[in-house]
């Protein structure tokens, strides 16, 4: 297996406080890697990182050897993450098929002029987004709610149809923050079956995620965050039993 | 039940195709009806028309992609004068008006960009402020161009501009055709109408496109539309210019038509009448906004016909001006409307729905 993604080193301070100190990992190609950690640990700061949405203060992080640090977000995006958000970010009044279509932006490129004109080439570009993202709302389970908007949909669909969406960038690494947040048990479940179906397809997925049992049950490796760094990597039972993460997660009232 | 409606005709296409065939004569005999009444209402549609564009074109902005540009009559302006100072005795040039209109369309297009650029990092109150504040500039520039070399020959503004020309067949004068009189606010009329249909298909294409859906991303979320690879700059550049240059193309018109034009038309509050057309009538919705021109333009028009005769006849002198009315009435609407239909007369499926769910 080989590093689809390489983190080195990656500083980020706002004001006085160090959200992340020198984080460094890797992700293979193929595998569902979590990052876990407290509350404040800097996981979202590391994703917001990753995604364009903070600049680095020091350190690099490369895609499939490109380095990505310095691009905007819908160059990142462009490059292969696609991410969701930890407070659901739809396109509340579009349906849930139009925002699958939207996901389909990128990897499309019909302008104005074909719009206008309607060329066979820009009409069958848009059957193709038309047809592809039907599919990907079938395939996290929504083909049924196509027409109604994202914002009438229940939580979980909600959650649901924004991996879709993501997924209509054809990203190379799926970055989800918390995903199981606020699901019940069964929605849970339905989201774990989900996201081995990505896997199996060949995404590789990044997992932020409170859900601890979630994380442990899906993840091929885990990182753990503490106060901006990094104090254990490696599989989910290892990690689990190292006495950083209990110290971390149970404060020392155990020890 | 609109939709049920909808459905039932959709299922009779021949009552559809019946009803479409009766639109397109009442608007093919339209001009014939006015004049009967006074070659003024001729002239009065032809101006609803043109606003018609204009309303369209700043749908774009405002409508789809959600930007407030308060100075949107700057771009209307840019494309009379590119049409006036080519062809008018201003520099002795006479240029033809099918290669004047791209030119306006053009350079109206690159003001839009020229403003767009830096400005639409701003968001929402701050970007219309600046909108704001463009419009006043170049109607400014306009009124003061007149020296050291007179370009826009300043307040007096541009006259004796050309009309439509195509080889022998002049726009502006009248001739007779079948037994017909076509003036020549006939003549434009049609010419409008042509136009008119034409921009409105550009709309609604646009409208269920990539670049449609990229603008209602924008407009919903525009973080989100980043995340998922929309270059958000790039895009409400492109509204704006695309918008600037439907201003542009509908200024040369306008000067065609009025053979004169001075900075007084490009005035602040043609701006928020057109913004108002846009919001009336049902923002995002082409055929709400057009609707919203359509009333707008009339209804003053409707009213400084009848309020004057009017108050003549019952108190024998005019007590209230015409003007006072019309701005009354504008007040009061606005209110009724912010009261009982906040999302326009004619609202687009989405505004509804956002505003009855809030």
């Amino acid at each position: 297996m080989s590093a689809l993604l390489e983190a080195r080193g990656i500083s980020k301070r706002f004001g006085g406080l160090e959200a992340l100190t020198a984080v460094t990992l890797d992700i293979n190609r193929g595998e569902i890697y979590g990052l876990i950690g407290p509350n404040g640990a800097g996981k979202t700061t590391f994703f917001n990182v990753l995604t364009g949405f903070y600049r680095t203060d020091r350190g690099e992080f490369m895609l499939g050897g490109v380095r990505l640090e310095v691009k905007a977000p819908h160059q990142i995006a462009a490059a292969g993450i696609a991410r969701t958000f930890q407070n659901i970010r739809l396109f509340g009044n579009m349906t849930a098929l139009e925002n699958v279509m939207v996901g389909r932006h990128v990897r499309t490129r019909a302008g104005i002029i074909g719009a206008v004109l309607r060329t066979s080439r820009a009409s069958a570009e848009e059957r193709s987004i038309h047809e592809r993202s039907y599919a990907l709302l079938s395939f996290v389970g929504l083909a049924d709610r196509q027409h109604e908007l994202a914002h009438n949909l229940p939580y979980g669909d909600q959650r649901r149809l924004e991996i879709a969406r993501a997924l209509a960038t054809e990203p190379k690494l799926l970055a989800l923050d918390e995903p199981a947040a606020g699901m019940n048990a069964t929605e849970t479940a339905a989201l774990r079956n989900l996201l081995e179906r990505i896997r199996a397809d060949g995404t590789t997925i990044l997992l932020i995620e409170h859900d601890v049992k979630l994380v442990m049950g899906l993840c091929d490796r885990v990182a753990v965050l503490d106060y901006g760094k990094k104090i254990a990597e490696g599989a989910p039972a290892q990690v689990k039993r190292d006495p950083a993460v209990i110290e971390a997660y149970l404060g020392g009232v155990l020890a | 039940m609109n939709r049920q409606a909808l459905t039932r005709l959709k299922q009779h296409p021949a009552t559809l195709g019946v009803g479409f065939l009766l639109v397109a004569a009442a608007l093919v005999a339209l001009p014939f009806a006015l004049a009967t009444v006074g070659t003024t209402w001729v002239r009065i549609t032809n101006l609803a028309i043109l606003f018609m564009l204009l309303a369209l074109g700043l749908n774009i902005v405002v409508g789809f992609a959600g930007l407030l540009d308060l100075g949107y009559i700057a771009f209307y302006g840019v494309g009379a004068y590119v049409y006036a100072l080519l062809a008018s005795p201003q520099f002795n040039l006479h240029l033809p008006f099918w290669a004047i209109l791209p030119m306006g369309a053009l350079v109206a297009c690159l003001f839009g960009v020229l403003l767009g650029a830096p400005t639409l990092k701003l968001r929402g109150d701050y970007l219309a402020i600046v909108t704001l504040g463009f419009g006043e500039i170049v109607r400014i520039f306009f009124n003061n161009l007149s020296q050291p070399v007179n370009i826009t020959n300043g307040p007096q503004g541009i006259s004796r501009i050309d009309p439509f020309r195509l080889g022998d067949f002049d726009f502006s004068r009248g001739e007779t055709l079948l037994g017909l009189n076509f003036s020549g606010p006939v003549k434009y009329y049609y010419l409008l109408l042509l136009i008119l249909i034409v921009v409105i298909a550009i709309n609604l294409r646009l409208e269920n496109s990539r670049i449609g859906r990229a603008w209602q991303a924008i407009r919903e979320d525009e973080v989100a539309a980043g995340a998922m690879g929309i270059n958000t700059t790039r895009l409400k550049l492109l509204a704006f210019a695309m918008g600037a240059s439907f201003g542009g193309v509908a200024g040369g018109i306008f000067a065609a038509i009025q053979g004169f034009i001075s900075p007084e038309s490009f005035v602040l509050v043609e701006s928020i009448m057109v913004l108002s057309m846009v919001v009336l009538g049902g923002m995002g919705n082409i055929w709400g906004v057009l609707l919203g021109a359509l009333l707008l333009s009339f209804v003053p028009e409707i009213l400084r016909h009848t309020v004057d005769p009017l108050q003549r006849s019952l108190f024998g002198k005019l007590i209230i001006e015409p003007e006072v009315i019309r701005m009354l009435l504008f007040g009061l609407a606005l209110m009724l409307m912010m009261l009982f239909r906040p999302a326009g007369l004619w609202p687009s499926k989405v505004r509804k729905r956002e505003l009855a769910e809030e």
